[in-house]
């Protein structure tokens, strides 16, 4: 176990050494937030539904879609030089390999969400900072599904033509346990609804996450080799 | 191929891949013990590179086995992968990082000690010290061959694998690669060379194959000249190419 971890985040710190080296996915990704969030708000009627009920979805389809971006590069880097198989020749594990991409995808998620948090905020005026505890742990609930499932179809969509296509394409069908469970537990911690009515969507969030995170790792060897 | 063949580092028995309709191999056999060299030949589409592939352990045979020390390569444990190094026709680096960072990245994964030191040891050896901070995208063709090569020996592989490694070389960097591949020979690495150039394979082999449409239709112990192999050579590619 101690070499698959130490493999797995020598893998992650080549990715982000890489990725903020080059800033490519995550500057597209914070501008692609800004945009989204910009939209939502001078597209809708404050005087129709308020900015409260339609918080939640808007946050969810923003993270979503923002962190698409990021995974959409996680094998593709991998694609340069055929760099993939000098990781297949390598001891390291196929399990060292999806969790070192694990890790990365997370802290580059996560960091586009860090940002995109007090951006959502300002943007629709919603008081986070009371449910600032609750809400970050749903967040990285759900950040961990989203992870381990679209890292999972990064690794078969980047060996199609249409890779950039493919990816919300096989993964958007798989991510709608996780996001609707995200999405009703953040309107509820938003209208302050007691813990007893979140209970149900967090037993769910946790099961996806470990169903999917197991499944996903006993997968991800048939979806590399050859 | 060495009889009697008493503790074989690589033996390949019967292998065979197809791709689609296309039969990439036919069945090779051949057995290498320490110290010794292959040089396979072979027009383009023989299936070279697909049987580097599968002693890798990259791409698994339909049929057949390739053995490591006796020990299965196919699906190969982490302990076997260690003791193989492979030179393709991709490099394997990734060009956003330096020289230095891609061969500690690698030394990291194949648990060498203190990869840093390694890694500026395997440039050295391959004279590209100078070039430890200059990012991989931005070297030459020759200076990025002399890299992978530095990857590929990084952890010390007792067999090494070698698809054209002298393509696009010019003759400083192909007289520098060769000097390396001496070395390995002298050092009784195993090492398969798959190559197009007779000459550059006759300098460095203690043994020769020639690969036609997926098969050996010839490999023993080197024998003859270059003159006498560039005529079997073109009788093998005639006869069953």
């Amino acid at each position: 176990m101690g070499e698959v971890l130490r493999h797995a985040l020598a893998i992650a710190g080549k990715d982000l050494r890489l990725e903020f080296r080059s800033r490519t996915a995550f500057l597209s990704a914070l501008v692609f937030t800004a945009l989204v969030l910009a939209i939502f708000q001078f597209a809708r009627d404050p005087t129709a539904v308020s900015a409260v009920d339609l918080a939640p979805g808007i946050l969810w389809i923003t993270f979503s879609f923002a962190g698409l971006l990021g995974l959409n590069r996680a094998f593709a880097l991998e694609r340069e030089n055929r760099a993939l198989d000098g990781l297949l020749l390598s001891p390291a594990s196929r399990t060292a390999l999806y969790l070192g991409k694990v890790l990365a995808n997370l802290v580059f998620v996560g960091l586009v969400e860090a940002i995109a948090l007090p951006l959502f905020a300002i943007f629709f005026n919603v008081p986070v900072l009371g449910v600032l505890g609750p809400l970050v742990a749903v967040i990285a609930l759900a950040t961990i599904g989203f992870v381990a499932v679209g890292t999972l179809m990064s690794s078969i969509a980047v060996s199609t033509r249409f890779a950039e296509l493919m990816l919300p394409v096989l993964m958007l069908p798989f991510l709608m346990p996780p996001i609707t469970a995200a999405v009703q537990m953040t309107a509820r911690i938003f209208a302050g609804r007691p813990f007893s009515e979140i209970i149900g969507w967090l037993k769910l969030l946790v099961a996806y996450d470990v169903a999917f995170l197991v499944v996903c790792i006993l997968v991800f060897e048939h979806t590399i080799e050859e | 191929m060495t009889a009697p063949a008493r503790h074989p580092v690589l033996t390949v028995r019967d292998l065979a891949r197809s791709f689609g309709p296309v039969r990439a191999l036919r069945g090779v056999d051949f057995t290498l013990d320490a110290g010794e060299v292959l040089a396979i030949f072979g027009p383009n589409g023989a299936g070279k590179t697909t049987l580097l592939r599968i002693l890798a352990g990259l791409l698994r045979p339909e049929r057949g086995e390739v053995l490591l020390g006796g020990q299965s390569a196919v699906r190969a444990a982490a302990s076997q992968r260690r003791r193989v190094g492979l030179i393709s026709h991709a490099t394997f680096l990734y060009d956003g990082l330096t020289a230095s960072e891609n061969l500690e990245f690698y030394g990291r994964l194949y648990g060498v000690s203190d990869p840093r030191a390694r890694a500026l040891a395997a440039l050295e050896a391959v004279a590209l010290a100078e070039r430890a901070a200059t990012f991989a995208g931005t070297m030459s063709r020759g200076m990025l061959q002399r890299l992978a090569l530095a990857r590929a020996l990084l952890h010390e592989p007792d067999i090494v694998l070698l698809d054209e490694p002298f393509t696009g070389l010019d003759q400083a960097a192909a007289a520098a690669l060769r000097r390396q591949l001496v070395r390995l020979r002298e050092e009784r690495r195993t090492v398969v060379l798959v190559t197009h150039n007779l000459d550059e394979g006759l300098e460095l082999a203690t043994h020769t194959a020639f690969q036609v449409a997926g098969r050996f239709v010839e490999c023993a112990p080197k024998d003859g000249d270059a003159a006498d192999y560039r005529r079997r050579y073109a009788e093998a590619t005639a006869a069953h190419g």
